[in-house]
């Protein structure tokens, strides 16, 4: 017996070590929790005591890294600063006033959700995190940050970044966290796509790609459409980027659903720092009504300029009209000139009436001069043109309700 | 003429590493593995763990040894994943095992030799972590991309031998 074991006891070792293994995945593999959620006490215990081994070099490394990065972009490479600078300046002059026009619809949009008791959840504290290491292994998309429980963090938390979603805390230690990227296979989220408001579940794939399946086919789904988190997976909150349809096509393995890929909308595979959501209200954090409110200010300004500029332009462009067109003088009356228009838009000419522009009389006149022309009703068909001898000119300046006499027609037959 | 047996051979080329050596190195592999991919993602198509595993192993020639290096650093590259612990761990106990066997019978100082084994080994790894978890993990969605595979092998084989040149010289005659 002894002789075996000495005899087979490199087999014998190997076997005893899969073995072990194999009954440690399969008590891994058998809790009946969801996808993504954290690990047993057992394991959770062995992946501390390797992280606390390996993030210290990690963040040794980051730190060099930063600190060169920092020296190199804070106090050496400082040129076109100063034309940042002033393109900065001009980006936030147009933000503002994007914002302006945002606050009307925003403050219309939560009078709206106010009436319908419609409960949203607004992002009011988040904790900024540096990404310090990965997996290693394009099997497992996960990412270390360098804050942990003691900064308030805890697992299921919603990591983001000012671009989109990244994932949602794992595993939640001390002084370091795991990040669940959303392109992993068992990671999830509930979204919307954006044009055509249907709902779906975003999947990760072992490729690292994002993947909506559980779609049956619309013609209305089409590449290019933005898609949103939904909110109704009570991780994310709602309306926050995911990424952008980039493929659209009959997903082979699970007929007749439809296979749409997604491009995300935050760079997953170079992550630098990210915002851990930390707590979510359903009314709008101080800051952002503050916002809102300044935006508010900014679209009342703006419209009250923009009212003043369409003012200013027709009130030149009258004053245009009036120089060119000098008929509408009259010097014998210079008060009832045409005014210009008022900003209430009123008429002019409706409250104070001009007087209406006449011709001046014709020197030699003719068959086109008004009034030498008789009335249609004094004509007769057939007869001869009135002769233009007996056309007498017309007075200089009639009254409109009063029509200047005009001669009358020969008889057809004189 | 001096006449070596096949026990004298194995004893004369076998190697031993300083304590220092043996954690250090396979940390040091797990941790450049983690950090690499953050700044250069592309690089997570490495398998530095692997590398090391195989070098240990065949420098060593005790399959022992080998399995349990290999179980060691399987088991730590999966608790940095979000894996079942176990995966890695297998899939390089076994590799462990076999390039220790192999390191008995053939002459693993030979560059030749060293091209081919990392070559097999990647392509090994990549069979069994399909296995582990299609099979024994049962995911069915799990699937191997085998052009990608290859193009793994062969860039871990090309990054192998400089690593195995350098850790020649962590070797400890006994």
């Amino acid at each position: 017996m002894e002789s075996f074991f000495v005899r087979f006891k490199n087999i014998l070792v190997l076997v005893a070590v899969l073995l072990a293994q194999t009954i440690s995945l399969a008590i891994q593999v058998r809790r009946p929790v969801e996808s993504g959620a954290p690990d047993s006490h057992p394991v959770t215990l062995m992946r501390y005591w390797v992280v606390s081994t390996v993030t210290p070099l990690e963040r040794l490394s980051h730190g060099i890294g930063l600190t060169v990065r920092n020296a190199w972009s804070n106090y050496i490479d400082l040129r076109h600063t100063r034309q940042q600078n002033a393109e900065l300046k001009l980006e936030i002059a147009r933000l503002r006033l994007e914002q302006a026009a945002f606050a009307e619809d925003a403050m219309q949009g939560h009078r709206l959700q106010a009436l319908l008791a419609f409960k949203e959840h607004y992002v009011t504290s988040t904790v900024a995190a540096q990404v310090i290491g990965t997996s290693g292994s394009d099997l497992s998309h996960v990412v270390y940050i360098d804050k942990g429980s003691d900064d308030g963090l805890k697992p299921d938390m919603a990591v983001i970044t000012p671009d989109g979603i990244v994932g949602k805390l794992r595993d939640v230690f001390p002084h370091t966290s795991q990040v669940l990227l959303i392109n992993d296979p068992t990671s999830g989220a509930g979204v919307l796509l954006a044009t055509t408001r249907i709902r779906a579940i975003l999947r990760g794939s072992p490729a690292g790609s994002l993947e909506i399946t559980n779609l049956t086919p619309d013609a209305r789904i089409k590449p290019g459409e933005a898609v949103l988190t939904s909110g109704g997976d009570q991780i994310y909150p709602r309306g926050l980027p995911v990424g952008t349809i980039e493929s659209v096509a009959p997903d082979p393995d699970h007929t007749p659903y439809t296979m749409i890929r997604l491009r995300p909308a935050a760079n997953l595979n170079q992550l630098e720092e990210v915002l851990v959501i930390t707590g979510t209200e359903s009314t709008l954090p101080v800051a952002a009504q503050k916002d809102l409110a300044a935006g508010a200010t900014t679209a009342e300004e703006k419209a009250a300029a923009d009212e003043a500029a369409a003012e200013a332009a027709a009130s030149s462009a009258a004053q245009v009209i009036q120089d060119r067109l000098p008929s509408l003088h009259d010097p014998a009356h210079p008060d009832t000139d045409v005014a210009p228009p008022t900003a209430a838009g009123a008429a002019p000419a409706a409250t104070a009436p001009g007087p209406v522009p006449q011709p001046l009389p014709a020197l030699h006149t003719d068959r086109y001069t008004p009034g030498a022309t008789p009335p249609a009703a004094d004509l007769t068909p057939g007869a001869e043109n009135t002769t233009i001898e007996n056309v007498t000119p017309p007075p200089a300046a009639t009254s409109p309700s009063k029509p200047a006499e005009r001669p009358k027609a020969p008889a057809p037959n004189q | 003429m001096a006449i070596h047996s096949y026990t004298s051979r194995r004893e004369l080329e076998q190697h031993s590493f300083a304590p220092v050596v043996t954690i250090f190195v396979p940390v040091l592999a797990i941790v450049l593995q983690a950090l690499l991919p953050r700044v250069f993602p592309r690089l997570s198509i490495l398998e530095l763990p692997l590398i090391v595993t195989v070098f240990f192993a065949v420098s060593r020639r005790s399959p022992i040894a080998g399995t349990l290096t290999g179980a060691a650093i399987g088991l730590l590259q999966d608790a940095l994943t979000n894996q079942p612990i176990g995966v890695n761990g297998m899939a390089k106990s076994v590799i462990g095992y076999i390039a220790a066997s192999i390191g008995i019978q053939i002459d693993v100082e030979n560059v030749t030799t060293r091209l081919l084994i990392n070559f097999a080994f990647s392509l090994l790894n990549s069979g069994l972590l399909f296995l582990i978890n299609r099979r024994l993990l049962g995911i069915p969605n799990f699937h191997l991309l085998w052009t990608h595979e290859l193009l793994r092998a062969i860039i871990n084989t090309l990054v192998a031998l400089p690593i195995f040149f350098l850790l020649d010289y962590t070797k400890r005659r006994e």
